[in-house]
């Protein structure tokens, strides 16, 4: 498990690092935690010529909250967002359980949030968290910053809206008001593995509790994280009880197209989608003191 | 219970372990941590392909690599009289590096030697094999057909590798006839990989006296040097074997692999020391397997539940060469176990073994050569033929069990059983798990369609081989040695022919001087692995070291005393037959007040000896009388969640018997990991191969180890009946947990199951497996 030949360059800026990646192009891989990076150059199936080593960037590492958006720098770990100290507000309820659960407790005081959200693994937990918050990745590149929807990001497996000689700084997560709540339900072999499924959940009401908005979206579930929008649909609008949830989970059922492999098969993976949608909801509604 | 060692009195001593400083420390010296001057690094090229003919190998662009120093191929290892080794018990052999064809995926095609593992890595990725893809067999039952020969170089043009059998064949067919009652089953107990953490390697130099200096992760350094002289023609006193300190075994480390060949070859040939250490997938994908026995269990019962036959017809996947580690005259190893703890009859056991386009292996994982199979397999069809009769399975057990008066115990299956309680064990499961309570919740979850589960194993092993009128491997009998030396001060060393890999051998070794010379353990240092310096013996496995070795350190030990009486009746003026050992000290018989520690005698055996001889050593070979039987009774209780299939281990008590115990901490250390590699096997690992031959379970992404998180949480309590053949009593306990969990974890989640109409289901059982079974019951009622 030796990886090919590689350079390695530590930038030191935000303005380095770009000038590197423009100058080696495609050859040119961002290394921030290196979690999933690393074992796929060590079992040679990510070959890059070229590793921009961004932890020495200073002004990356960094948890803001400003203008009702949570912004989370590039070289922010995981395990620091699960140590934030507003992290036990309900209303990122969302995102304090991804943290715990993202892989094990070794990987996540290394992986990075938007790495792993530019690595987009189709079995990735910050992905469907980000889709069910409405995030958004900012993008820097020579010509300067721009700001990316995580439904436009997200582009296909492994695949996202970073162009060549560019490289996500940020992620922004809305501020949930305070009739936010929301909740991650993940299957997985064992800590550490990949879901089998996984399903993130986040739900706002309005004073007379029904849903204001609602996001939903499963992981492990198709090429990348998947929104069900039709699901979402079906909340919104509604007062959130036993029928309108088991429409939801359904919905989530039909809309998954997972992959067979050893941790399942494509009809039990379906079926999990359904039924870890259903927790998160209730788990997210109890949350709110609301009931099913 | 006592955790402070003291002179005398050591065994029972919850000492903590001698060697984890040095662990805890990082300070652990594996073969990794070698690096000799001028060193050079192999790496291997490996098949992609589980059975293609060879058409071309180019290494031209492999030697352009910078740092490659050479590529030696099947061809060229062949020309040097090496391209095959013999394989354990003798009935095989193993291509070293592919000649004319691969026989299995990741099979050893061609070695690179360069001056850094990167540059020997990159020298791999450059060598060009053609290959011309052979239909493959992955399934035994296809290789029955012998539609495709797999292995045309024997003489004998079959797949069929060998049949065995053990008992009255025809009584126990007789028996099963006239049974009112039966069962039937196909149990297959999985592939399975020990994947020990540190994988296998070796540093191999030739030194300035043309020696071979060979370091190696190895669990039987001594069969090594002999297996080594023997394949290489290199004598005997020019080989030596060095095994270091071992990050884990469990069998793996039994067996002579390619990579240590090639290393030694490239030693020779390039005139440097090679270092090889394997890769995670090189571990799981060629190293030894374990299991992969599918196993036709038939059970015969009178109404009332007693037992009236057992057959057991075992169809064994063995891969593409016959590499299971067994001693010669047991190539199903010690699988006659398989009545287990019960009196059954009549018995028969037969084992059909083939070649399939697989890793080679065979290996006994934590056991003692296919004593898990065995004691899963009856103890799954216990539970079976429990549900036929509508019995609670701990009666059927109970009925059947082989009494306290019966031992030893012969069965019908050829041992002699040295000493055991069986219903004692159980009675303290029962009353310590709360069973009477656990029915009564199990009875109200089920009205409310809760799954819950309890599920019982009361296994019997058989370990320590063994007796050299039965075991031996590549002729030499099983026996094992130990070679003490006291100093002048009263510390000493002693060596045995074992070698730790985890076990503990430096505290527990010590603990057995100490005790049988009254001796403080902590100055009785334990040197293992050394073939220069350590006495012949034949390695730690099959749970040997102590029922074996063990018995070599007390019987040295006595020696040790023997020689020390002398020089004690010489320190208190008395002839020798007046002196006896009374409370660890040297006393004239019946005058406490006139005696002489061992401490004392000691320094006199090299200052004041008298006419004795100077000095004070002994060493003793030990051949067992017979193997030991250590038993249990484990109970797991798990909860099924229905909607996903997720299966919760919320209890599991082991109660173990393995004889007399020397370091309860050490027993209690085995007891949990062995527990953790059992419930690994029940719900979680498989090498499995899709049917192109392709291993789906290379690396620990797919090949899972538990972690803390996963694992339950562990209750253990104990029943001792004393080994009476055994110097000090013991049996060994490292195994049982492995071999006896596993039928617990399934038969509590069957358990759960069994409203639902399901009796079986094969490991690992996963939550697809479960949700499937639930599934399939929810349908079949809404049928009805």
């Amino acid at each position: 498990m030796i990886p090919a030949a590689f350079e390695y360059v530590r930038a030191h800026s935000i303005d380095e690092a770009i000038a590197h990646l423009q100058q080696h192009g495609g050859d040119a891989r961002v290394l921030a935690g290196g979690q999933s990076l690393i074992p796929a150059m060590r079992f040679r199936l990510a070959r890059p010529a070229v590793l921009v080593d961004i932890n020495s960037v200073r002004d990356l590492s960094y948890l803001r909250a400003s203008d009702g958006v949570l912004e989370i720098g590039a070289t922010s770990r995981d395990s620091d967002v699960e140590r934030a100290g507003w992290i036990g507000d309900r209303r990122w309820s969302l995102i304090h359980d991804v943290s715990r659960v993202v892989a094990d407790p070794v990987v996540r005081q290394m992986g990075t949030v938007v790495g792993s959200l530019c690595h987009n693994d189709p079995s990735g937990d910050w992905t469907t968290a980000a889709l069910a918050s409405r995030a958004e990745v900012v993008v820097r590149g020579k010509a300067g910053a721009r700001t990316v929807p995580i439904d436009e990001f997200l582009v296909d497996s492994f695949t996202t809206a970073v162009g060549e000689g560019e490289m996500a700084v940020a992620a922004r997560f809305p501020k949930p008001d305070d009739r936010t709540a929301g909740s991650y339900q993940k299957i997985e072999r064992k800590v550490g593995d990949f879901a089998t499924a996984a399903a993130a959940v986040q739900i706002s009401l309005n004073a007379d509790g029904t849903v204001r908005a609602a996001g939903i979206a499963l992981s492990a579930a198709g090429p990348c994280a998947l929104r069900v929008d039709e699901a979402e649909r079906l909340l919104v609008g509604r007062e959130p009880r036993d029928e309108t949830i088991r429409a939801a989970a359904d919905a989530a059922s039909r809309r998954s197209a997972p992959q067979a492999d050893l941790r399942g098969g494509v009809d039990y993976k379906k079926h999990l989608a359904g039924v870890l949608v259903a927790r998160g909801l209730r788990q997210a509604l109890a949350r709110l003191g609301a009931r099913a | 219970m006592s955790t402070e060692p003291k002179p005398g009195g050591s065994l029972g001593v919850a000492m903590k372990r001698k060697e984890d400083p040095r662990f805890i420390q990082g300070k652990g010296r594996y073969v990794d941590d070698i690096s000799l001057p001028g060193m050079l690094h192999l790496a291997i090229v490996r098949s992609p392909y589980p059975h293609a003919g060879i058409t071309s190998i180019d290494i031209s662009e492999a030697m352009r690599v910078p740092g490659v120093r050479a590529v030696i191929t099947g061809k060229d290892l062949e020309a040097a009289g090496l391209g095959w080794l013999p394989t354990f018990h003798g009935f095989d052999k193993q291509m070293v590096l592919a000649i004319g064809k691969v026989l299995f995926q990741y099979q050893e095609v061609a070695a690179v030697f360069a001056e850094s593992r990167g540059a020997a890595a990159d020298g791999a990725e450059a060598v060009h094999v053609e290959y011309a893809p052979l239909p493959v067999v992955t399934d035994p039952f296809a290789a029955r057909t012998d539609q495709v020969i797999l292995r045309p170089d024997r003489e004998k043009k079959t797949n069929h590798i060998y049949h065995w059998e053990v008992g009255d064949k025809d009584a126990t067919a007789r028996a099963l006839r006239t049974s009112p009652r039966r069962i039937s089953q196909r149990i297959w107990f999985q592939r399975c990989h020990p994947a020990p953490l540190e994988p296998c390697g070796c540093v191999a130099q030739f030194d300035a006296m043309g020696r071979l200096q060979f370091y190696v992760t190895s669990q039987a350094p001594h069969v090594y040097r002999t297996a080594l002289a023997i394949v290489t023609g290199i004598a005997e006193d020019k080989i030596h074997v060095i095994s270091p300190d071992i990050g884990g075994g469990f069998g793996n480390k039994v067996p002579v692999y390619p990579g240590y060949v090639c290393a030694i070859v490239g030693a020779l040939k390039l005139g440097r020391p090679v270092k090889w250490i394997e890769s995670r997938t090189e571990n799981l994908t060629s190293t030894g397997f374990a299991r992969d026995y599918h196993m036709d269990v038939e059970i015969g019962a009178t109404d009332d539940g007693r037992m009236t036959a057992l057959h057991v017809a075992t169809t064994a996947d063995h891969g593409a060469f016959d590499a299971a580690a067994d001693p010669t005259k047991y190539p199903a190893g010690m699988f006659g176990i398989v009545t287990g703890s019960y009196d059954v009859p009549a018995a028969h056991a037969e084992v059909d073994a083939y070649f399939t386009n697989k890793a080679p292996g065979g290996i006994a994982y934590r056991c003692s050569f296919r004593v898990t199979e065995a004691s899963y397999a009856i103890e799954r069809a216990m539970d079976i033929l429990a549900d036929e009769l509508r019995m609670d399975p701990v009666e059927v057990r109970r009925k059947n069990f082989v009494r306290k008066d019966q031992f030893p115990y012969q069965s019908r299956l050829g041992f002699t059983y040295d000493s055991g309680d069986y219903q004692k064990a159980l009675d303290v499961a029962l009353e310590k798990i709360g069973y009477k309570e656990l029915l009564k919740e199990q009875t109200a979850k089920r009205l409310r369609g809760e799954l819950m589960g309890i599920g019982f194993s009361t296994f019997t092993e058989v370990v320590g081989a063994g007796p050299s009128k039965h075991f031996d491997i590549l002729g030499i009998k099983m026996f094992d040695s130990a070679e003490i030396r006291i100093h002048p001060t009263g510390a000493g060393i002693v060596r045995t022919g074992t070698k730790s890999q985890g076990q503990g051998h430096e505290t527990t070794w010590a603990q057995i001087v100490a005790e049988e010379l009254g001796l403080d353990p902590q100055n009785i240092m334990v040197e293992e692995g050394d073939t220069d310096t350590a006495p012949y013996g034949l390695g730690t496995y099959a749970s040997r070291s102590t029922p074996v070795a063990g018995g070599a350190i007390a019987m040295a030990a006595r020696r040790v005393r023997e020689k020390a009486k002398k020089v004690a009746a010489h320190l208190l003026e008395v002839g020798e037959a007046d002196v006896e050992w009374q409370d660890y000290k040297f006393q004239v018989k019946g005058v406490p007040a006139k005696s002489v520690t061992m401490k004392e005698v000691a320094f006199a055996a090299y200052t004041n000896m008298s006419q004795n001889e100077p000095g004070l050593e002994a060493s003793y070979y030990y051949d067992p009388p017979n193997m030991t039987f250590p038993s249990g009774c484990y109970v797991a209780v798990v909860d099924v969640d229905r909607e996903t299939g997720e299966v919760k281990v919320r209890r599991f008590l082991a109660v173990d018997d393995c004889g007399i115990i020397i370091n309860p901490l050490i027993v209690e250390g085995q007891i949990h990991g062995g527990l953790t590699e059992g419930f690994a096997i029940a719900f979680m690992q498989e090498i499995q191969y899709d049917s192109d031959g392709n291993n789906l379970n290379t690396n620990f992404t797919d090949y899972l180890l538990p972690t803390s998180l996963e694992t339950p949480h562990w209750e253990t309590a104990k029943v001792t009946t004393p080994s009476p053949h055994h110097p000090i009593g013991a049996k060994g306990v490292g195994e049982s947990p492995n071999v006896g969990s596993p039928a617990a974890f399934v038969n509590a989640v069957i358990d759960a199951l069994s409203p639902l109409g399901v009796r079986h289901l094969d490991m690992p059982i996963t939550r697809d497996k479960v949700w499937r079974a639930i599934r399939a019951a929810e349908a079949k009622t809404a049928l009805a």
